[in-house]
Order: structure tokens, then C-alpha cells, then sequence
């Protein structure tokens, strides 16, 4: 394919030459595990040490192989160290997301992509105390993880990232991701699969060849859809194909939102918890998922 | 202003602007359509293409140039299309141009909400309901009130608009509204209340705004004045991440007459990229001084 684009040259001090295109495609991610049986795969924890377990124990009771997260362990919940801790004694294997990422270079904020005002000064109010709360032994190791992994399953290839492969913070929403640019993506990115997060909402759009973008969803918060539950993805072998099961997964939910107010986080995250509808970060969400939530 | 930007000042006798800097194109990630040119029904003072009822610098695409633009963006991989003018609801067959474009991706329609009636909003609304796809009417306003918004917009504008936006509640398919920010207060968080609890008062569930600066290029250039000499794009100003951050890295524009590198320069000529989409599908120069609002601002036409 003529997108696939080399890794830019970079100068002395290691800025690439703008002359030629940013990296679209990153070639120095190898394929580091390959699996016969069902994976699961999450993402969006933030701060959600309650979802994190049960998803644990969700994913082994339906016979997973291995478990992959996708990225943002902090934001919105109650004390980032037990998610960070959970991580690292759980077997998962962990991408770093965007959040990830500025937590641990101790950054000023989550380079989440909001736009707006408002969105911005909730995701402010939730990553200042998640930074606040994270020993800095762990934004150290949240600093080593990846933004990428490829992984086999029954023989196709799979590309696990937090938002896009083309950028850790690109927002890839059900209605403004169509056919074309998913065919686009999995060829230029030379991947059966792209799994991706960020927008905690999940989706799959898949191509008659099997291949597609599956988005995995959130485990830190519901999906807007007026549901208590949060979502996760199985993947499963059969035949030539591979099966994505999009999974509720229930979890103790008052107690997170006990905690929550014990922490003094805002009542309007709080309120998402409880009724399932979002309160906030609402203004980068396209006109149809937008339309399907209450506010 | 010569001791910042020395770069800028134009040798004696002869005005010499510096080299532009080139922008990488990453990929067509969005492809903005003129669909009806510079046709528009009202003349706002601030428009920055100058339409009006009888500008055509710009005319009607052809419903076959329109679905030749798509099927070539879509092969490219496009996500997301977008309608603008001009007034794209005085296209006869704007119909049929939304179904070419939710056929293919999102879609967003760039409207001065005049023209929508209780009947264009039922079929619009079916559509989206039809399309896996968003689909999103972004409706101007440059003014909570009739005296303000009249004052840019012309005479009878906001009661038109305002009806434009209550068809569109009505059947579910709540607008996007576009306010410049001529009136900085429009940006400030009070600015941005009031404008959000005017349209509650419209009867909308979840109000969205769009704040756009003014682009001081045709008739806004007239009059706000133009660009200082030092408002533009040096390669110093660049960095790896500038093609994701401005718009014309990953989206492209076509007019009856070309392609352009985006939606604010269909008028300059020099940035004019080629006779069809696949010649623009390229490094473009940020040579014109439009280039440094979208930098300085962080700006992009997308919703």
C-alpha cells in the first residue's frame, strides 16, 4: 500500500523532519503472543478497581486465554492505586493509554481531546486527583507500558491500541467510522483486528473478510445507554473467523459510588455511576450516540 | 510588530512574503463539499467568501461531480463528509446529495437554517434515523436576539433561523449552532451560558455550540480590517504534530470549479490544488495569512 509511510528522520535532538508525513503506521511493534483460545479485552478502567476485578474473574469464568487492557487506568473513580496496583498483580497485559501516558510524565493534564470548556474542566477535576493519588512508583511503571501491541489469535493478527493505531487520543466512534476508513485502517496498519477504546462506548464494524475495528468499550463507567453495567469484549475463535462478543459485565456499583463521595469526586460522575447516563465529557460525542443519551 | 517577526517585513518597493511552510497531508479523513458554491440566499457582512444571492464565484455542483468526489474520498478511506455553501438547502437535489454522503460516512451540513422547513426537517430526521452514520445540521447564529444577529446576518435572519431550529427540535434533530466570535463575549463562560439557556428556551434537550473567529478574508476583511503583515505561518511555528492539529492534514475541499486545501480558501486562487479531488490529495503550502487563525486558534471547520 502507498500509505505505508517509514518512520520519519529525526534531527539531533530527535524531532522528526517535517517534511515528510508523521508515522501513521509504526513497524517496531512486534508480535509478542499468540493465542488458540478466547482473549479478553478492556479497556478504560478509570479508576474502577471494583470493575477491574470483576472483570477478571467474568473473563476466566467464559474460558479466557490471556487478558489484554487497552489503556486509562485513572480518571473519574475513586483511588487510582488500587487499579494501578490490580494491574500489576492481576495477569493482565497492559497498553498505555493517553492517560497513562500524562500520568506517568507527571503531566499537567489527560490530553484526553476534549474541545469544550466544560468537558475540559471535568476532565481536569478527575485527572488532578488521580495524579494527586498515584505513587509515584506507579506512574513509573505506567510510563513503561506500550501504546501498542500485536498479538496473534488462531493465526490472525490483532493490533491493540488506546484510541487509534494512528493516534493515542483519536476518538473512533461507531457513526464516524465507516466502512471505508475501517478497510483503510486494517490494510495500512496490516492488522486483521483493531482493538481500541477511548470513547467508552463499544462497538464492531467488520468487513466481509472478517476484518474490522472492534472497540472495546469501558470498564470504568457505563456506556451512556441508561444501564448500570460497563463492557468488555471476548474474542473468540471459530472456525476461520473470529467472534466478538461484547459482554455486560455487573459489578459492585454501589460501593463505587460510596466510595466516590467518600472521596469528595464530583456528584455529577458520581450520578453516571448510578443511573448509567453521562453527566459529562458529553460535547465530543457525535449527533447519533449524542441523541441516544439522556443529557 | 518588525522586531518580533522580522522574517516579515517586505524588502523596500517590492512586498515579499517568506517562504510558506509546506503541511504534510496524513490522509483524507474528511472531505468538505461546496455544494451550492457561493450561492447563498443572505449576504452577511462577515462572510469571508463573500456569497449572496447572485455570487457565483462558485456555482451548484452537479449531483454527478458531488457523487464523483464522495466515490473518490471513500475509496481513499474518508470518515466523514461535510455540505457547505453558499446555502446548501437551495440545492434542488440536496436530497439526494445526503443520501450520497450517508451512504459513505458522517455527514455534516453547514446551513443558515433559513430554508428548513417543518417538511425538510421530517426528511432529514428519517434519514439520520435511516444511517449508521451521524449526521449533524450546524444552524449560524450570530446573536442570542434579532438586533444582534440581524446586525451581521441581515434583516429577518434570526426569526428565519430560529424557525429553522425549532423544525429541527421538533422532529429530534437537535442543531449544532455556529456563533462566530465577532462579540469576544461569546466566548467567555458567561457569553457561552447565556447562548446555551437561549437555546433551551428553544426547546433543545442537549444544546451544542460552535464558536468560530472570524477569518479576515472577503467581506470580513472589508469589515474587521485585514491581516497585520506578521499574521502568518513560518515553518518555525511547525512540529510533528501540526498535521493532525490543522485541518487541511487530513481533509481536502471541492467546488464546482477544483480542489482546495479547505474551506476558507475556495477564493484564494494560488491555493488552488488541482481540477479534481486526487490532485489535492498532497502537501499543501500554508501560504495565506487565513492559515495563521486556524494555527493561533486552534481552529478546525469540523463540528
Amino acid at each position: 500500500m502507498s500509505d505505508l509511510r517509514p518512520e520519519p528522520p529525526r534531527d539531533a535532538e530527535g524531532r522528526s523532519d517535517l517534511r515528510l508525513a508523521a508515522p501513521t503506521v509504526r513497524r517496531d511493534v512486534p508480535v509478542e503472543a499468540a493465542h488458540s483460545g478466547p482473549v479478553a479485552v478492556f479497556g478504560g478502567i478509570y479508576n474502577n478497581w471494583l470493575a477491574l476485578e470483576a472483570v477478571v474473574a467474568d473473563a476466566r469464568r467464559r474460558g479466557a486465554e490471556a487478558l489484554y487492557f487497552l489503556g486509562d487506568t485513572g480518571g473519574f473513580g475513586p483511588h487510582p492505586d488500587r487499579s494501578v496496583e490490580g494491574l500489576r498483580t492481576l495477569p493482565v497485559v497492559s497498553v498505555a493509554g493517553n492517560y497513562d501516558v500524562s500520568i506517568g510524565a507527571s503531566a499537567e493534564d489527560c490530553a484526553c481531546g476534549y474541545t469544550d470548556p466544560r468537558d475540559n474542566h471535568f476532565g481536569q477535576l478527575a485527572y488532578d486527583y488521580t495524579l494527586a493519588n498515584t505513587a509515584q512508583e506507579h506512574r513509573d511503571w505506567l510510563a513503561t507500558l506500550p501504546t501498542q501491541r500485536r498479538i496473534h489469535l488462531a493465526g490472525k493478527e490483532l493490533l491493540l491500541c488506546h484510541g487509534s493505531p494512528r493516534r493515542v487520543n483519536e476518538f473512533l466512534w461507531e457513526s464516524t467510522s465507516p466502512v471505508a476508513f475501517v478497510d483503510h485502517l486494517t490494510t495500512t496498519q496490516s492488522a486483521h483486528l483493531v482493538l481500541c477504546t477511548h470513547t467508552g462506548i463499544h462497538w464492531e464494524r467488520r468487513l466481509p473478510d472478517g476484518r474490522g475495528v472492534v472497540n472495546v468499550g469501558a470498564i470504568g463507567r457505563p456506556a451512556n445507554d441508561g444501564r448500570l453495567c460497563v463492557w468488555y469484549a471476548m474474542l473468540r475463535p471459530e472456525g476461520d473467523r473470529i467472534r466478538t462478543e461484547l459482554v455486560p459485565l455487573a459489578y459492585d456499583h454501589a460501593r463505587l459510588a460510596r466510595e466516590m463521595r467518600e472521596e469528595g469526586l464530583p456528584p455529577e460522575f458520581v450520578e453516571t455511576i448510578e443511573t448509567g447516563w453521562w453527566t459529562t465529557c458529553l460535547e465530543i460525542l457525535p449527533a447519533r450516540e449524542r441523541r441516544r443519551g439522556r443529557y | 510588530m518588525t522586531a518580533v517577526h522580522p522574517s516579515s517585513q517586505p524588502a523596500p518597493g517590492a512586498p515579499e512574503a517568506p517562504a510558506a511552510p509546506e503541511l504534510p497531508f496524513l490522509h483524507l479523513d474528511c472531505l468538505w463539499l461546496q455544494v451550492t458554491g457561493t450561492v447563498c440566499n443572505i449576504a452577511c457582512r462577515h462572510c469571508f467568501i463573500s456569497c449572496g444571492p447572485k455570487v457565483k464565484i462558485h456555482d451548484l455542483m452537479t449531483v454527478e461531480q458531488v457523487a464523483r468526489a464522495i466515490e473518490t474520498a471513500a475509496a481513499q478511506g474518508a470518515r466523514s463528509y461535510a455540505f457547505t455553501g453558499g446555502e446548501p438547502f437551495l440545492h434542488p437535489e440536496i436530497l439526494e446529495l445526503v443520501d450520497l454522503a450517508l451512504a459513505r460516512g458522517s455527514l455534516d451540513i453547514l446551513t443558515n437554517g433559513m430554508l428548513i422547513t417543518e417538511a425538510l426537517a421530517r426528511a432529514l430526521a428519517g434519514r439520520a434515523a435511516a444511517s449508521p452514520h451521524s449526521l449533524d445540521i450546524r444552524v449560524s447564529l450570530d446573536g442570542i436576539d434579532a438586533a444582534e444577529n440581524d446586525a451581521i446576518r441581515g434583516r429577518g435572519v434570526f426569526e428565519a433561523a430560529v424557525e429553522g431550529i425549532r423544525n429541527l427540535v421538533a422532529v429530534g434533530l437537535e442543531p449544532v449552532v455556529a456563533v462566530t466570535t465577532l462579540a469576544a463575549r461569546h466566548e467567555s463562560p458567561e457569553g457561552r451560558t447565556a447562548f446555551l439557556e437561549r437555546l433551551r428556551e428553544l426547546g433543545m434537550r442537549q444544546p451544542r455550540l460552535k464558536l468560530i473567529p472570524p477569518f479576515k478574508l472577503g467581506r470580513e476583511e472589508r469589515r474587521g480590517g485585514a491581516y497585520a503583515d506578521w499574521e502568518r505561518v513560518t515553518a518555525d511555528m511547525l512540529d510533528a504534530e501540526a498535521p493532525w492539529k490543522l485541518q487541511c492534514g487530513t481533509s481536502r475541499m471541492v467546488t464546482n470549479r477544483g480542489a482546495w486545501p479547505c474551506p476558507i480558501l475556495v477564493n484564494v486562487d494560488a491555493a488552488r490544488m488541482g481540477d479534481t479531488l486526487e490532485e489535492a490529495l498532497g502537501p499543501c503550502a500554508l501560504a495565506d495569512q487565513a492559515c495563521h487563525t486556524c494555527f493561533v486558534e486552534g481552529f478546525t471547520c469540523r463540528t
